[in-house]
């Protein structure tokens, strides 16, 4: 019986190594390879938007927008002696926007109504594919006529044995917002100081000036205006987990503290009065956002692409924002998918509509962004990638993307976005 | 709050319950449609929400720079 047992289970070990397969010899000597260009991507949206609740009229008025977007990024792959991969990323992004609520800064609806927005990024990582570890730097600018914004960013993760993934991301931005003003509160262009002793003015832009007896002071136009800073810090933690052979996970957290000037200063705010004023938020804000991804493969052809995710900010502002895509797989790869997004949350205490707040108060704002209100957002994604190129060409990937977004305060807008890789 | 620590307790439970998954039986989860993040074709559609909306973050996406005045 011995004989027989031991038999058996050499059989079973022949049978075994002989379907098993075997590591062949590491001939081929690993060489570094330089940085070599690897995908280019072009992202491309034009979004319309229309509302009558228009935060520089201080809740009322044309929400009306426009904006096309362009978008360029290289993406660069190196190996380095040690068998690290380094990716290198450079991209360059380029807005041109029209927004008719803009010309209302001005008191008489002259004020321009378009502007452009350009954003430059970088960002580099190296992985370490046999320890499974991987860490990042990033830097990126933002520019536009009344607004820029510098980023800073460093992301780690590491691989767990057990297919899981722990990532944070530590980011900083240092934005500058232009104290432009309703032109109802640029009083005058040029003081003089007649009161006979000296005196603290505040100028057309906003700006403070000290004028001693007699002194008097000239706007030097709009590059005088100033400027408040706005910093927004971000901690970014995130676990990501494989549950199954068709399912998978991650976990995302934020903590996020921001300081300085956090409203706009052409956003008015009409008191019950009839007053107006420029609305005024407190300079700290803190935000606690947590957000769940399941992924399921189901059958052969469907994937289940949920999203949730629970915010909650010292504002008080609660919200919830739920999502599920479907991707539908034609062929391996031609793929469509519908998505539906359901949003909700409470107002900010600080908000109040048109002619609502009082002026005893401290805080105050009319942007529509902070009241209550639930929206819903849908649309389909087409996406073809085959593997050796579109019409055997280099462009990899095309992806086309449409969603319509409707907001119980009737903002309602559309967006169109299209994606193309390069490899 | 009790209900996020009650799902979050819920969620590592599920994480210890997890089954190996060798790297050849990964096809389906390496579907490009699989992925873990956001598309590059979502980014402004993104951009426009967070605008649009109160609260932000927790995609994957940035949480701060830019105006989004208009």
């Amino acid at each position: 019986m011995k004989r027989l047992c031991l038999t058996v289970i050499g059989l079973y070990l022949m049978l075994l190594h002989a379907f098993s397969q075997s590591a062949p010899a590491d001939t081929a000597s690993f060489k570094p390879r330089k940085l070599k260009l690897d995908e280019i991507n072009f992202v491309s949206s034009y979004y319309t938007q229309n509302g009558d609740h228009s935060a520089i009229q201080g809740g009322i008025g044309s929400e009306k927008v426009t904006d096309l977007a362009n978008g360029i990024e290289l993406k660069f792959i190196a190996y380095d002696p040690l068998r690290r991969k380094n990716t290198l990323t450079a991209g360059i992004g380029l807005d041109h926007h029209t927004a008719a609520s803009q010309a209302w800064v001005s008191k008489t609806g002259a004020s321009r109504t378009g502007g452009t927005r350009i954003y430059p990024s970088l960002q580099w990582e190296r992985e370490n594919e046999q320890k499974g570890t991987r860490f990042g730097l990033g830097a990126s600018y933002s520019s536009e006529y009344n607004y820029h914004s510098i980023g800073l960013q460093t992301d780690l993760g590491l691989k767990t044995k057990h297919n899981g993934e722990f990532g944070l991301k530590l980011s900083a931005y240092f934005d500058q917002v232009k104290l432009i003003r309703p032109s109802e509160f640029n009083t005058t262009d040029t003081i003089t100081n007649t009161s006979g002793g000296t005196t603290s003015y505040t100028t057309a832009s906003g700006r403070t000036v000290t004028l001693s007896a007699g002194g008097t002071y000239v706007s030097d136009g709009e590059t005088s205006i100033p400027s408040s800073p706005r910093n927004t810090y971000t901690a970014s933690l995130s676990f990501n987990q494989i549950i199954n052979t068709r399912l998978q996970g991650a976990l995302l957290l934020d903590v996020v503290a921001q300081n300085g000037y956090l409203g706009l200063p052409f956003h008015r705010v009409y008191f019950k009065d009839g007053a107006d004023s420029v609305e005024n938020l407190p300079s700290t804000r803190f935000k606690l956002p947590v957000g769940l991804r399941l992924n399921y493969f189901l059958g052969d052809r469907v994937v289940l692409r949920s999203y949730y995710r629970f915010y909650t900010d010292d504002w008080g502002i609660r919200s919830h924002t739920a999502s599920l895509e479907v991707p539908i797989k034609l062929t391996p790869f031609f793929s469509i998918s519908p998505f539906y997004r359901y949003y909700t949350q409470t107002p900010s205490k600080y908000f109040a509509p048109y002619e609502t707040h009082t002026e005893s108060q401290t805080y105050y704002t009319s942007n529509y962004a902070l009241a209550a209100f639930s929206s819903q957002f849908f649309g389909a994604d087409i996406r073809l990638s085959p593997p050796d190129g579109i019409a055997h060409t280099h462009l990899a990937t095309l992806e086309l993307r449409y969603g319509h977004y409707t907001q119980s305060t009737d903002l309602v807008s559309d967006v169109i976005s299209l994606n193309l890789t390069f490899k | 709050m009790y209900r996020l620590q009650i799902s979050l307790t819920a969620l590592l439970f599920a994480a210890g319950a997890c089954t190996p998954v060798k790297e050849y039986q990964k096809n389906r989860l390496n579907d490009s449609e699989m992925s873990l993040s956001s598309r590059k074709v979502e980014k402004n559609e993104a951009n426009f929400q967070s605008y649009r909306e109160g609260s932000s973050g927790a995609n994957g996406g940035k949480t701060g720079g830019g105006c989004g005045c208009n």
